[in-house]
This record gives C-alpha cells, sequence and structure tokens, in this order.
C-alpha cells in the first residue's frame, strides 16, 4: 500500500511512551466500541507506479476531440505556456488562505493584481477575490440585490439554462422569488421585461407600500447575460435603463473574453458584473475547476460576499496586503452573514491573472476578435450548406443554425474526430474560438455538407 | 473613562441624549468603543425605520469582530449620522459626538442608569 | 515589491496568436472604453510570479499547523493525474459514450467515499465545504418539505461551530438555534434536549468537534434530534482523526460533507478550488442535486434523481480535484486509510504532550487530530497574546496554528500537526513554541515586534478597512 506517514515504528513506539499510552487505539477510547469499523471494504493500497497506471487507463476511456465547435459555457481557448509555467509552484499551490498576511503576500498581492483586472475588463469598480463558478457568481449577486421590500428576481431566460438552474437552487433555500424574462429571437424580450416591472416605473417604490402592490413592484434585480446563451448580443443598455427606471439593480453576466471588444458592463449601467472567467486560462476539464468573477459599483462593494483583499503597509511603512472587510464574512457575523462562502478558487484567480497578463490587452483583444470572426466565417459557410442562423442581429463567437436531423450531422463530424455543436431546440448551438483553424471549420463543413 | 453627567446609559454600554420630549440622540459609549477597539465600519440604521428598546437597531465592525448595537428606547429613526459611514473612527475619537441616530415619537425606555450608577455597572 | 502593473512597458508584449485567416468582423457597439491590462515580457511576466510565489508559504515551504484546515503534504502524483489531456481535455457536454472515464472518476469516487463515510449516496457538486454544508442543508429541506411538514424551520448549532454552519443555514432558509457547550467542550446534551421539538429541521456537528475532541455522547445526541423528528448534518471538516476508523453513518448521520481538500489531501492553492462532497442515507438521495452517475448494462449515465433539489453549481462540480482525491484512495486503500488517521491523532497528542510542559491545554487529552491550547494565562503574566506566538512562529519558518477558534477558548491557539509530519519536524517546532514561551517572559516586547524576518512586518489592518484601497488606480 502506499503512505504518506513518514514515522517508521520505532519512532511511533516512542511517541507512545511520550504520551504515556501502549497503543494508538488507546487514543481512541471516547469512540464507542460497538462503532469502530471492523472491515473496510476498500481495495488494498496501491504503489505510485500502479495507481498512475489506474488512474491513466480511466483518462483512456476519454475521448479527446482535437477539434472542438462546442460551448454552451465551457469554451476551449489558448493558454500560453507560462501560465502553466507559472501556476504550478508549489508554494502557491500548497497554501492556504492567506490569513497570516506576513508570509502570504505573493497569494494577497496575486489577489490585488487580479481584482484590479476584472475591474479593468468590466469597467466596475470593485472586485472579490472569486467565487465557485459564473453560476454560483450569478447566483450569490441575487442575494446582493434583495432587500426587506424588494425579494424579487427576474432573470432572462436568454442565460445559460445551468445558470438559472443554479439561482433557482439558491432560490429555493433563501426564499427570493424568480420569475424568467421570455425570450424574443434569440434575445431576452425587453418590452415583456418592461411590463414585468411595468408597476414600479409607473407607480414609484411606494407602491410596494400599498396592502395591492401591482406585480413586480417587489422587483429586487434583473439578471442578462451578454453575449448570451444563444450567443446574441443582448440591447444591455436599453435593458438597464428599463431596470434602473423600476427602481432594480441591474446583474449583468459577461463572458470575459467578449469584454475585450464588447461594451463594459459598466457602460450598460450595471450595478454588479459577473460571470465565468473559465476562458481565462483554465482547461475545459470535464467541467472544473472554473471561476466565478464577482465585481460592483462602489455603491454596491460592501454587499460583496467572499474575500476581498486590500492595500496597506506594514509598521515600517512598507506597502502590504491583506484580507479585509472581514467583517461582513460568516466566520465573524455567523447566522447574519449574507453569504457563507469561505474557500473559493483563489488558484484559478492566480491563473486568470497569469493569463490576462500573458495576453496584455493587445492579445486578448486578438482572441476575442479572432474568435469572432472565425465564429462568423463559419456561420456563413453553414449557410452555404442549409444551415441558416435561426436568430437575427448581432452575435459573438456563438450562434444557433436551423438543422434538420442533428443527431446525423453530430454523428458525421464525430466520425471525422469533430466535436459539432450542442443540439438545442430549434437546432445546433455551435461556438468557434481561437484555436479552430479555418482548414478545420472548411473540413468540418464539407462533412455536413455531405450528410445535408 | 468618560462619563458625561448629563446622559444616561444602558447595560449594553449605549448613552442617550433627550432633545425634546421625545426625541433623543443615542450612540456607544467612551467604554463600548474602547472594548470594542478601532471600528471600521457602521451599519446605520435608515430613517423612519422603527426601533425598539433593548432591540439591536444597528451594528459595528472592527477588524476582528462584529457588535449589535441596542436601542435604548422605542420610536422610529428621524436622522442617521451618515458622516460616521465614511469616518467611523469618530466613533473611537468622540464616542459622545459620534451620535448615531435621532430617535423621535419614543413611547418607551429600556432599563436606564445614570451616569453615577453606570459608573458603578462598568467598574464591576 | 512592484505591481505587475508597474512593471514592463507599454508595447511590450508575448507573441501569441497568429494572423486572422478568415475575414474579420466586428461589432456595432464595440468597447470604447481602455483596456488597461499589465505590458511585460514573457521574462518579466515569470519573474515576477517567480517572486510572488516565492513570498507565500506553502506545505511545501514548512510545517503548517493550521488547525481544522488539515494541512497534510499534497502528493504529487494527484497532480500529475489530474493534469492527464483525457480529463484535462475533456468537454463537459461531450456525449456520455465519450466521457466513461470521467464518469468512472465520479462513480469510483462515490463508492468509495461512501464506505469511508457509512452514507449510500454522493454529490460531488458542490466546490468547497460552504457549499457543501447549503447543499446538505438543502437535502433536509426538501425532506421535510416532500413529508409535508413545514413547522421545521430551525437548525441547531453548537457555539462551538464554525461560522459557515449558522451561515449556510441561514442561506437555506433556516432559523438558527445556538445551543451552548458543555464545559468539555462537548454538546450539552441537555441543551439539546431542551432546543429540539417540532420545529427542529436538523442539528448541525462536527465530530470530533472543533476542539479536537470525539464526542463520546454522539449515539444519545443523533436520537435525541431523530426522535424530535430532526435530521443530523456531520460536518466533515475533522474527518481525518476517524477516517477508516468510525463513520458518520454509524454515529447516525444522514447528510454530510466532506473537504476532498482536507481530509483527502488535494491542494488548497491559497484558497481554493476545494470540493465539498456531499453524502447522504438512502432516504435522501431522491433529493441530491443533479445530475448523477449512475450504472447499467451499457455503461455509466448521468440521471436526474427524482425530487432533486436542482444544481448548486455549473456541470458536475470541480472535477480536477476528485482525480486527485480518488488516486489518494487508492494509493492509501484499506490499510492505508485508517493508518493515516491513527497517525494524525497519534502526531496531535505527541505535540499536545510537549507543549503541555509550559503551554496550558483548553481541553484533557487525548485529543484526536487536534487540540486547543489557551493563552490567557500566558497574556495576564507576560502581556504576549495568541497572536504574539503565532507572529513570533513565522520568523521561525513555521505557519501557526488556527487563531482565537472556536470562540469558546479565550487566546485561542488551534494545532492540528497531520499524519504527513515526522516526529523530527515535530520535536524541532515543539522546541520553538517553548522558546516562545520564554521569550514571553524574558522579553515580551520581541515577541510584540514580531515579525521580522518576513517579507513585510505586521500589516495595519484598520487602515486597509478603514480606507479600503481595492485596486490598483495608477500612479
Amino acid at each position: 500500500m502506499g503512505t504518506y506517514v513518514p514515522n517508521t515504528e520505532a519512532q511511533k513506539q516512542a511517541m507512545l511512551s511520550a504520551i504515556g499510552v501502549g497503543a494508538a487505539e488507546e487514543l481512541f477510547a471516547a469512540v464507542p466500541r460497538e462503532m469502530l469499523v471492523d472491515h473496510l471494504d476498500l481495495p488494498e493500497g496501491l504503489s505510485e507506479l500502479a495507481v498512475r497506471q489506474k488512474v491513466s487507463a480511466m483518462a483512456g476511456k476519454n475521448r479527446v476531440y482535437p477539434t472542438v465547435l462546442r460551448g454552451a459555457g465551457a469554451y476551449r481557448h489558448f493558454i500560453p505556456a507560462v501560465v502553466k509555467s507559472v501556476t504550478s509552484r508549489e508554494e502557491l499551490v500548497t497554501a492556504y488562505t492567506p490569513y497570516q498576511a506576513e508570509i502570504s503576500q505573493g497569494i494577497l498581492q496575486s489577489i490585488f493584481e487580479y481584482q484590479t483586472m476584472i475591474c479593468a475588463l468590466t469597467g466596475m469598480d470593485v472586485s472579490n477575490a472569486s467565487v465557485y463558478d459564473g453560476a454560483t457568481a450569478a447566483a450569490e449577486a441575487l442575494a446582493m440585490c434583495r432587500d426587506r421590500k424588494r425579494n424579487r428576481a427576474y432573470v432572462s431566460a436568454c442565460a445559460d439554462p445551468q445558470t438559472i438552474q443554479v439561482m433557482r437552487t439558491y432560490c429555493f433555500g433563501s426564499g427570493m422569488e424568480l420569475e424568467l424574462i421570455p425570450e424574443k429571437d434569440g434575445r431576452t424580450d425587453l418590452d415583456a421585461l418592461k411590463a414585468a416591472l411595468g408597476a414600479d416605473a409607473a407607480h414609484g417604490a411606494d407602491a410596494a407600500h400599498g396592502a395591492d402592490a401591482a406585480h413586480g413592484a417587489d422587483a429586487a434585480c434583473v439578471y442578462v447575460q451578454q453575449p448570451n446563451y444563444y450567443g446574441n448580443i443582448e440591447d444591455a443598455r436599453a435593458i438597464g435603463e428599463a431596470v434602473h427606471a423600476a427602481g432594480a439593480k441591474y446583474i449583468m453576466g459577461c463572458n470575459p473574453i467578449a469584454l475585450a471588444v464588447m461594451e463594459t458592463p459598466a457602460a450598460c449601467g450595471a450595478d454588479v458584473a459577473v460571470g465565468e472567467a473559465q476562458p481565462l486560462g483554465l482547461d475545459v476539464a470535464f467541467g472544473g475547476p472554473y471561476l466565478g468573477y464577482m465585481a460592483a459599483t462602489k455603491a454596491m462593494f460592501r454587499k460583496l460576499p467572499g474575500r476581498i483583499v486590500g492595500q496597506t503597509h506594514d509598521v515600517d511603512g512598507q506597502v502590504g496586503y491583506v484580507l479585509t472587510l472581514t467583517a461582513r464574512e460568516q466566520h465573524i457575523r455567523r447566522e447574519k452573514a449574507s453569504s457563507n462562502i469561505c474557500s473559493n478558487q483563489a488558484l484559478c484567480a492566480f491563473t486568470a491573472g497569469v493569463y490576462l497578463t500573458a495576453m496584455g490587452a493587445e492579445g486578448l483583444t486578438r482572441a476575442a476578435a479572432l474568435s469572432m470572426s472565425k465564429a462568423h466565417y463559419f456561420a456563413g459557410e453553414l449557410e452555404k450548406i442549409g444551415l441558416p442562423r435561426v436568430h437575427s442581429g448581432e452575435y459573438f463567437h456563438e450562434f444557433v443554425t436551423r438543422c434538420e436531423n442533428p443527431e446525423k450531422v453530430l454523428r458525421a463530424l464525430d466520425d471525422h474526430d469533430i466535436l459539432g455543436g450542442l443540439p438545442v431546440e430549434g437546432g445546433i448551438l455551435w461556438c468557434v474560438t481561437e484555436v479552430v483553424t479555418r482548414e478545420e471549420l472548411d473540413r468540418a463543413a464539407a462533412v455536413i455538407k455531405e450528410v445535408c | 473613562m468618560n462619563i458625561p453627567a448629563e446622559l444616561k446609559y444602558t447595560k449594553d454600554h449605549e448613552w442617550i441624549k433627550m432633545v425634546g420630549d421625545a426625541t433623543a440622540l443615542v450612540g456607544i459609549t467612551d467604554f463600548a468603543q474602547s472594548e470594542l477597539g478601532d471600528l471600521v465600519f457602521i451599519n446605520l440604521p435608515q430613517e423612519g425605520d422603527e426601533v425598539t428598546a433593548e432591540e439591536s437597531f444597528c451594528d459595528v465592525e472592527s477588524v476582528k469582530a462584529v457588535s449589535d448595537v441596542m436601542s435604548p428606547c422605542t420610536g422610529v429613526v428621524e436622522e442617521v449620522h451618515t458622516e460616521l459611514e465614511d469616518e467611523p473612527q469618530m466613533l473611537n475619537e468622540d464616542p459622545y459626538e459620534a451620535w448615531i441616530a435621532r430617535i423621535r415619537d419614543i413611547t418607551a425606555y429600556g432599563e436606564l442608569m445614570t451616569a453615577e450608577e453606570y459608573e458603578a455597572y462598568i467598574q464591576k | 515589491m512592484k505591481l505587475i502593473f508597474e512593471k514592463g512597458a507599454p508595447g511590450q508584449h508575448l507573441t501569441l496568436m497568429p494572423p486572422c485567416d478568415v475575414p474579420e468582423v466586428t461589432l456595432s457597439r464595440p468597447r470604447t472604453q481602455p483596456l488597461d491590462l499589465p505590458h511585460v515580457s514573457e521574462t518579466e511576466l515569470t519573474r515576477h510570479y517567480t517572486a510572488l510565489a516565492k513570498r507565500v508559504h506553502g506545505v511545501n515551504d514548512g510545517f503548517y499547523p493550521l488547525g481544522s484546515c488539515t494541512m497534510k503534504y499534497n502528493p504529487k502524483i494527484n497532480e500529475d493525474m489530474a493534469a492527464l489531456p483525457g480529463f484535462t481535455q475533456i468537454h463537459p457536454l461531450q456525449p456520455p459514450e465519450t466521457v466513461q472515464g470521467c464518469l468512472e472518476v465520479l462513480h469510483q469516487s462515490e463508492k468509495l467515499l461512501c464506505e469511508i463515510t457509512g452514507m449510500n449516496a454522493m454529490t460531488f457538486q458542490p466546490a468547497a465545504g460552504a457549499h457543501g454544508e447549503f447543499t446538505g442543508l438543502l437535502l433536509i429541506k426538501a425532506y421535510h418539505a416532500r413529508r409535508g411538514d413545514a413547522a421545521r424551520t430551525k437548525v441547531i448549532v453548537p457555539d462551538s461551530a464554525h461560522g459557515t454552519n449558522p451561515a449556510s443555514a441561514v442561506m437555506a432558509g433556516f432559523t438558527v438555534v445556538n445551543i451552548p457547550s458543555s464545559a468539555d467542550g462537548c454538546v450539552d446534551v441537555e441543551a439539546l434536549r431542551a432546543a429540539v421539538g417540532p420545529d427542529t429541521a436538523g442539528l448541525m456537528l462536527t465530530n470530533p468537534n472543533t476542539v479536537g475532541i470525539f464526542d463520546k455522547n454522539i449515539l444519545e445526541i443523533t436520537r435525541i434530534v431523530h426522535d424530535a423528528g430532526g435530521l443530523c448534518y456531520y460536518d466533515g471538516a475533522n474527518l481525518n482523526a476517524v477516517m477508516g476508523v468510525v463513520r458518520p453513518g454509524d454515529m447516525g448521520f444522514d447528510v454530510i460533507h466532506l473537504n476532498l481538500h482536507k481530509t483527502f489531501s488535494t491542494p488548497h492553492g491559497g484558497g481554493g478550488p476545494g470540493s465539498g462532497a456531499v453524502g447522504c442515507k438512502d432516504f435522501l438521495s431522491c433529493f441530491l442535486p443533479g445530475p448523477v452517475v449512475t450504472r447499467d448494462d451499457s455503461g455509466y449515465r448521468l440521471t436526474q434523481p427524482e425530487h432533486s433539489i436542482g444544481r448548486v453549481k455549473n456541470f458536475y462540480g470541480n472535477f480536477s480535484v476528485v482525480v486527485k482525491a480518488l488516486t489518494y484512495i487508492l494509493t492509501l486503500g484499506r490499510e492505508g486509510v485508517p493508518e493515516a488517521a491513527k497517525n494524525a491523532v497519534l502526531n496531535a497528542n505527541y505535540m499536545m504532550k510537549r507543549l503541555s510542559e509550559k503551554y496550558a491545554m483548553a481541553y484533557e487529552g487525548p485529543c484526536m487530530h487536534e487540540f486547543v491550547m489557551t493563552l490567557q494565562d500566558l497574556k495576564d503574566a507576560t502581556g504576549c497574546s495568541a497572536m504574539d506566538v503565532a507572529k513570533g512562529l513565522l520568523d521561525h519558518g513555521i505557519h501557526p496554528p488556527t487563531m482565537y477558534f472556536p470562540l469558546i477558548v479565550h487566546e485561542a491557539l488551534m494545532v492540528e500537526p497531520t499524519e504527513t509530519e515526522s516526529q523530527e519536524t515535530m520535536d524541532e517546532v515543539c522546541d520553538v513554541f517553548l522558546s516562545l514561551w520564554e521569550l514571553a517572559h524574558e522579553n515580551p516586547q520581541a515577541l510584540h515586534d514580531a515579525p521580522t524576518r518576513t517579507p513585510v512586518r505586521r500589516l495595519d489592518e484598520v487602515g486597509a478597512a478603514r480606507n479600503a484601497v481595492l485596486r490598483y488606480t495608477g500612479t
């Protein structure tokens, strides 16, 4: 069996004698005898070589596609070599949360830099140190906007369905109401949103006090994803104006790479910006670990959940960094805390920081432009062979096409080692990032042409 | 320890200063601020909030702790001292000038002590 | 040390992207705000982050007895396995027949961890311990709701509990009832009896508890809650003391969370990612977050539990972390799992014995995998606090124990050496602890001034909170 216990039998005996007991079992005297495990049905332990063979065999049962045209919340982007090299530093990997600031300056400074970069991307004032993923970031954002009078969240039906599911689960817990704003031509139906919020806009916040308060008067916030699940660009400014007219808070969930070429949430009036930052240097890795980013306006920043790093000085006047505003958090506020988050995704945030540094503004903008341009090229090729887009208007690097027989198309692509788009209602949701070449796109189009 | 004679005090270390028939300013005592240490934030109540004697109506944060501030009286918040939001250190530096809220329409009081009684109370 | 934004010069960059091989398109409403990201060369980039790494103390740098956090050695084979392209390059929405290996990882891990904990089913969706607590409490909520019992709105939490427990209970929509601990740090059984009733949804407990003691009344405790109609939630933060020795399921717990990043050796990464796997007994499995992995003749499949509480996270959780934990469990196996627990307990008792030469223990031994010292007497005698001693340790390259937790012990230092530390390491560390006790008496100012050999010294936390500077805004 494998073991990581360094002490020899002689050392263990010496320690037992020092303690004054005969055997380690005596230290478990408080455990009722009848409860002790007598047979543990686990396999025998393995050597490192054997375990490597066993786990590698499992990895071998998965299919790695050289060409991936599927996104829908997990994106295969280019990851510069320096990212993996730098983020595998053992000091960082094996450290805990930076409670002891004096020996954790590396982590603390990296989070401060990450916070700065998230603010740069989103245009927002303040960022936290990360949460679990984009979906939990969105769910935490709803909670940030809730108050005694406003307990209803409106969520665009064009948001990622998994994000909506996670928000629903969090609302099941907290008792917050969640209502979907329907879709129209692949975008959030602005008229329906205005109608839902209408009561507030017409009567003002006082309507909430009336016994027969109109529907929508308790709107805490509106959540919109940009680009949305179908890849389409929402009219985010117009939505923001409607939200604010109703006195609600505006939450935008944005793809961080798209932000290099797209209007920032701050410019669109968002109060809170969140999103899935997996595209920033993290592998798709069968769904995780990913990275939820959260940023807010100055007015909202104390409501941000989780860790936040601040800059300060030490007793000698040297600049240093600490976890700050900690009295908001669960370890101090306990049942009065607005979130329970403790561990976050620090190493993923560190990775995103290294990635953004490596890419720089120019590199990130190129990655965004390449992804978007290639997606448009591919959409054009698909249209030529009878798979036109379902929706009109602008999109980023994902789009939905009609498809009579998605199963047939995807199987044909699969036979050519291509992971096609994701079947969705009405067709296929395709994604193209900068790592896919024109040759691969032409080849995919040719394969599809043969079966359509 | 500074304990102004003209104020009344609670056992939870708040002070109350009557400024009208049923109107008063409330805050935390010098003893409270010294026990709490450097305060870094105050969660102020909102104007119009109804407060109840001996129940929490706001809280103050130090770096390592958060503490409820209990209302000395039952009434309605007429005004809050919003400057404290940006300068919570006022609570440490001059706790009797750093009133937290002005309460109107006071209908009841919690158990209150005179300065002398409060001094004896904190001696214990 | 300079920030990355203060290094390099505009125009410096890495060459990463090829020219565009298709016609370029742009948005009609493009970004107009400047994008202020760093501009450095690859040389500068690697030097900057290497310098940052050097200003961090990890398990690889030295002793890390952070109580309740189980900072055991993180085996490198785990990292290698999680980095296999057969895992890292798998899209989470690939067809099931192309991800049989990933599903096998989840299914195997579930099976092994259920055996270790005495549970019947498990989800790996929660990303951390607190996330697991929230998930487990929602299972309890859904269970009572499905029975039509709307009165069960209260969750009982001992005052020694970690702050995430009450915070999670509130997020799940419960009201928290705090109960005091008895003088020995365990659950006050009479207080519990008085607290339970028809409004009790459940009890949250760690065992061994947060003061490092195995609650000998555990069967009575879980029975009291069950008799009142509530369920018992096990916070797995301290499972390292008892894994393979005694199982939460046999103690009477219905639902648990595990911290794979504590007990099962996956690294903490400076605060995450972790994995807060949630296990439950059969009668709760229909409420688990979906999808879960099931197996039939054709292989592994993803299915939705009948009355699922819904998703708590995208996809299937922090999958790579599960790969690491599975690698660890397969390595240790049947003998290695209890061996780890027994040695964790042995090491803790050894340090407790050695340190009790000078330091006062909050509770009498034997302890389990960790113990709590109270430095109140030392503070009264010398003016040196738990914080001062902790900062003194930093100058000796030792990460301090957990400070000021649990809240019920004054001037607390909570020490958890873990099983992966050797006797000689612990002896060296104990010598340092004892020398600091002497120093507190001889020259307390030296401890007040510590640390002096770290990259920065004590930081102004009050200033940081009062004048929050939370991002770089330029020189």
